[in-house]
């Protein structure tokens, strides 16, 4: 079980005139072994928080911390992450076992076999079907393929997982499936996760934390309970009122607009 | 691998592909046999016979040292091709060094790579040519060098551009993150992704390659004597062209012949490789992009408001009656359609990915493509036919046909009085134009504004749609719009006319919650100020419930309830219940596992015997699999196609503890499996 702390993060994309933070300052925690859902709208940087958590982009402030030590860069990955798009994030040159089997760690030190066995195995601890090692994304359905992405994350073994949108791409169907999945994983290997969705539903599914952004920062943050049912903030109200609610209506608003919700952020500053 | 060999199977299926084939089969057979069988005859010299013509004992000729020409040009095949062969060998190989070293040797050193390619590339490849022959010497091994680094630059160029676009794609960073090394990046994941094109530049290279020998030879720059490859036999016959005319044309046709067995057979690769690149959906999406923009542009007269029929009742919009969506290779993935849609009504079609709803509204739009086979017993929009379309070939319309349109008058017409709004909203702009200019254009030709008043509509309409300063925004290009912005432009642009329909195919998929609900409730208030019927297309069964008056379920190409929205609590076809027990809510239970539907979505290219659900429903039983049950409708407009609609309604077996299954099941159960 591992912490994964950002501290102060900034990440700024371009760079003079054409310059846009994507990240400002932000400061989130992830407890061991628990999971924080991440929620905004599109563009309010939850995805950059990931990104830059992975080394795929570089903050230009602060730091990323995994037990309060630098998150390592080289041999065994702590921290995996889950791609939203499951047509992309896996090699349609690769057979779902090759793709597993390439995460995992100590290369040189693992023999071919050594790691076929972990793919097959870690194919099998997410629900595949033992044929699935040999078979091309082509011939997988987007579940099967957000399975095999799961387990390619798990192959490095990992302290701490992010998920990002992991679900958004699948059918409803397929994304109950995939929240069990990854709620039943997260138990038993005790992981901790960041859980980064814009569905606040399923968000309240699976996290034991809730942290909302706006424009690159975060705007309230705490237990899932007390900021799904009793928010701080009005952005957060705002959000939970747009979750769609069986049995309620959309309804053209009286003056034919839809102005009434101004979409300003507590405090923040639209540009 | 299998799929390699198929590629090469289509490629060798094709006139060109098979007649280039065999001829760089027999060029390169040549080069390997030639000199092995007859080297000793194209160097013996007769000095009875020198400078002679085309004779019994010479086929093509003999030179000045008595040399019979015909068994020259045979054996000096294999020096032609193969430093054609070793030149583009070099080529490639240089080129997929520098090309890769920027993804290799990260950022700093990259950008420094990438300069001096595009300088490289940036010298006329002959010139660099005849430069390095200078440096390396004149001599085979001189032109070989400067041939091949001559072609390095348009490589490296190449390989750059193609794994830097692969660079950016997610299962790269997902390596990354794994800590799979760059060398592995690259050797696993680039490199297999952009092969195919690298191998069809690498065949066409080797033909110029030939060529350029040739040229470098027959100049005296390239293989000098006593060696003789193709140009320098060139150069050597054409000093005797008037007299002996076979002399210099043997080794030009060898030249043209083998340069032509390269480049047809990179040609028909090219040709083979991009074919299996497409794929159905990739024609219908390029079709539906087309034809928007064709929508678009096309419709220019603004057409009388159409006068409905009078069999269409009255303020009915649209008509739609057992339409069915055939593709070839005996794929249904819409089989017998019928609803219709009043003035101002809102009706949702719901399904799993794969269920036809978006094939119905594309086939309701006249979009679909050509090889898409649309039938449909009645498909009429505000009373005229959609589907027969007068072509300006036919004897025209005849008494009794009066709805009857030409296909330009039929788009005009769409164009007019139907919005779409679609899923992808990065191909539904045009990325060269400023977006305020792209919705004002459709104003200005429809609606007769001018200029100045359309572009206020259009930044009107951006606001509408919650765009922030949408007077900057409108200036912007569609890139430099984030993904939702740009599809709340497009919900701005099919409702800038005022539209009799608009058709939305899931509109708010990609937008998060609020803006969601935001670009909804827009939709529903121009819904209701303009009297407008709306077909809702989503997979998210909450939201359409929301939304609309009525839901159609579809599933495997048919409707299989057809409910008020209002009644969705009541649902009473299996597959209704399942998907809207499985969409989590804000009271679902954490302690619980999310109910899943077991199975997968039915394949549309081979659905089982009657109701295609029956492999994934808990009430399932012989009859399901046997009959297809018909969609029978209560007195109370519900309909629903089930058998056993009294045993789901009583809740025996419960579903509840059916459709909890296992996780193994959502992906893992073959689409016939005996699940049920």
């Amino acid at each position: 079980m591992s912490e994964l702390r950002f501290e102060q993060v900034t990440v700024r994309y371009g760079s003079g005139r054409h310059a846009h933070v994507a990240a400002d300052a932000v400061d989130l925690v992830v407890p061991p072994g628990h999971v924080v859902g991440l929620v905004g709208e599109s563009g309010s940087g939850k995805s950059t928080l990931a990104r830059a958590a992975v080394g795929l982009v570089a903050p230009a402030a602060g730091q990323i911390l995994l037990d309060g030590r630098p998150v390592p860069r080289r041999g065994r990955r702590p921290l995996q992450m889950v791609f939203q798009d499951p047509y992309a994030s896996l090699d349609p040159r690769m057979t779902a076992g090759e793709s597993v089997a390439e995460a995992v760690p100590g290369r040189g030190r693992v023999s071919g076999s050594g790691r076929r066995a972990e793919a097959a195995r870690l194919t099998d601890l997410v629900g595949l079907p033992p044929g699935t090692v040999d078979k091309f994304p082509a011939e997988l359905s987007g579940g099967q393929r957000q399975r095999v992405a799961l387990a390619r994350a798990l192959a490095g073994r990992p302290d701490v997982i992010i998920a990002d949108e992991i679900t958004s791409a699948l059918d409803v169907s397929t994304q109950g499936a995939v929240l069990n999945l990854v709620r039943e994983l997260q138990r038993e290997l005790r992981l901790s996760m960041l859980f980064i969705s814009h569905n606040l539903a399923v968000v309240r599914y699976v996290a034991d934390y809730v942290a909302v952004m706006y424009q690159g920062r975060i705007v309230e943050h705490g237990p899932a309970e007390r900021v799904l049912l009793d928010p701080g903030q009005a952005y957060t109200r705002q959000l939970l009122a747009a979750v769609p609610r069986a049995g309620t209506r959309i309804d053209a608003a009286a003056d034919g607009g839809d102005d009434e919700e101004t979409g300003q952020p507590p405090g923040g500053s639209v540009t | 691998m299998a799929r390699r060999r198929q590629h090469l199977g289509r490629v060798l299926r094709t006139p060109l592909g098979i007649s280039s084939a065999i001829l760089l089969a027999v060029v390169l057979l040549l080069a390997v046999f030639a000199p092995v069988l007859w080297t000793s005859k194209a160097n013996a010299i007769d000095v009875v016979s020198l400078l002679q013509g085309p004779s019994a004992r010479h086929w093509l000729g003999t030179n000045q040292l008595g040399q019979d020409i015909f068994y020259r040009v045979l054996v000096a095949s294999r020096l032609s091709v193969g430093l054609a062969l070793a030149a583009t060998a070099i080529g490639v190989g240089c080129g997929l060094v520098l090309g890769t070293a920027p993804l290799v040797l990260g950022r700093a050193a990259g950008r420094l790579i990438t300069s001096v390619i595009n300088v490289a590339v940036a010298f006329p490849a002959l010139l660099l040519a005849l430069f390095f022959a200078i440096i390396f010497g004149v001599g085979a091994q001189g032109a070989l060098l400067a041939i091949g680094f001559a072609s390095a630059p348009a490589f490296a160029r190449l390989v750059r551009t193609l794994s830097a676009s692969v660079a950016g794609l997610d299962y790269i960073a997902a390596a990354r993150i794994a800590g799979v090394s760059r060398l592995r990046l690259l050797t696993r994941h680039v490199l297999p992704n952009i092969r195919e094109t690298l191998i069809v530049n690498a065949t066409m290279a080797a033909g110029d390659a030939l060529l350029s020998f040739a040229g470098l030879s027959f100049l005296g720059l390239g293989v000098q004597a006593p060696s003789y490859d193709w140009g320098q036999l060139l150069n050597d016959g054409l000093q005797g062209i008037y007299t002996r005319p076979a002399g210099a044309l043997a080794p030009g046709v060898a030249v043209v012949v083998a340069g032509l067995a390269f480049n047809l057979f990179g040609e028909a690769l090219a040709v083979g490789l991009g074919v299996s690149a497409q794929n159905i959906q990739v024609g219908t999406l390029g079709k539906l992009r087309s034809a928007l923009a064709a929508a678009a542009t096309r419709s220019r007269a603004a057409e009388p408001p159409p006068s409905p029929s009078e069999t269409a009742g009255a303020g009915r919009v649209l008509v739609v009656s057992n339409l069915r969506v055939s593709f070839p290779g005996n794929v249904h993935p819409v089989r017998g359609v019928s609803f219709s849609l009043d003035r101002g009504e809102a009706v949702g079609v719901v399904g799993e990915s794969g269920s036809g709803k978006s094939l119905t509204a594309l086939a309701v739009s006249r979009l679909l493509e050509d090889a898409a086979v649309v039938t449909a017993d009645r498909l009429e929009f505000l009373g005229r036919d959609l589907l027969r379309t007068a072509g300006p070939g036919r004897g025209g319309a005849g008494p009794g046909t009066a709805g009857v349109m030409s296909g330009r008058e039929l788009r005009r017409f769409l164009g007019t009085s139907a919005g779409l709004i679609f899923q992808d909203p990065m191909t539904s702009f045009n990325p060269v134009k400023r977006v305020g200019a792209q919705l004002a254009e459709v104003a200005a030709e429809h609606h007769g504004l001018s200029r100045r008043q359309a572009a206020g509509r259009a930044v009107d309409r951006l606001r509408a749609v919650r765009i922030p300063r949408p007077e900057h925004r409108a200036r912007q290009f569609p890139h430099e719009l984030s993904g939702g912005m740009r599809q709340r432009a497009m919900i701005g642009m099919s409702v800038m006319g005022e539209p009799a329909l608009v058709i939305a195919d899931e509109p708010t998929t990609a937008l998060d919650v609020t803006v969601q609900r935001q670009v909804l409730r827009l939709l529903k208030s121009i819904q209701a100020a303009g009297d407008m019927a709306l077909l809702f297309i989503s997979h998210d069964i909450t939201v359409v419930g929301q939304v609309c008056d009525r839901v159609l379920v579809m599933y495997a190409g048919k409707i299989v309830e057809n409910l008020p929205a209002g009644g969705l609590a009541d649902a009473r076809h299996p597959y209704t219940r399942a998907l809207l027990a499985s969409v989590p809510s804000m009271e679902t239970s954490r302690e619980l596992p999310l109910a899943v539907i077991p199975g997968r979505p039915a394949d549309p290219a081979s659905l089982p015997a009657g109701c295609a659900f029956a492999p994934r429903c808990a009430f399932a039983d012989a009859r399901c699999r046997e009959a297809d049950p018909a969609l029978v409708a209560d007195g109370a407009g519900h309909a629903v196609a089930c058998w056993h609609v009294d045993r789901v309604l009583a809740d025996d077996p419960p579903p509840a503890a059916a459709l909890t299954a296992d996780p193994e099941s959502a992906g893992a159960a073959p689409v016939s499996g005996e699940r049920a």
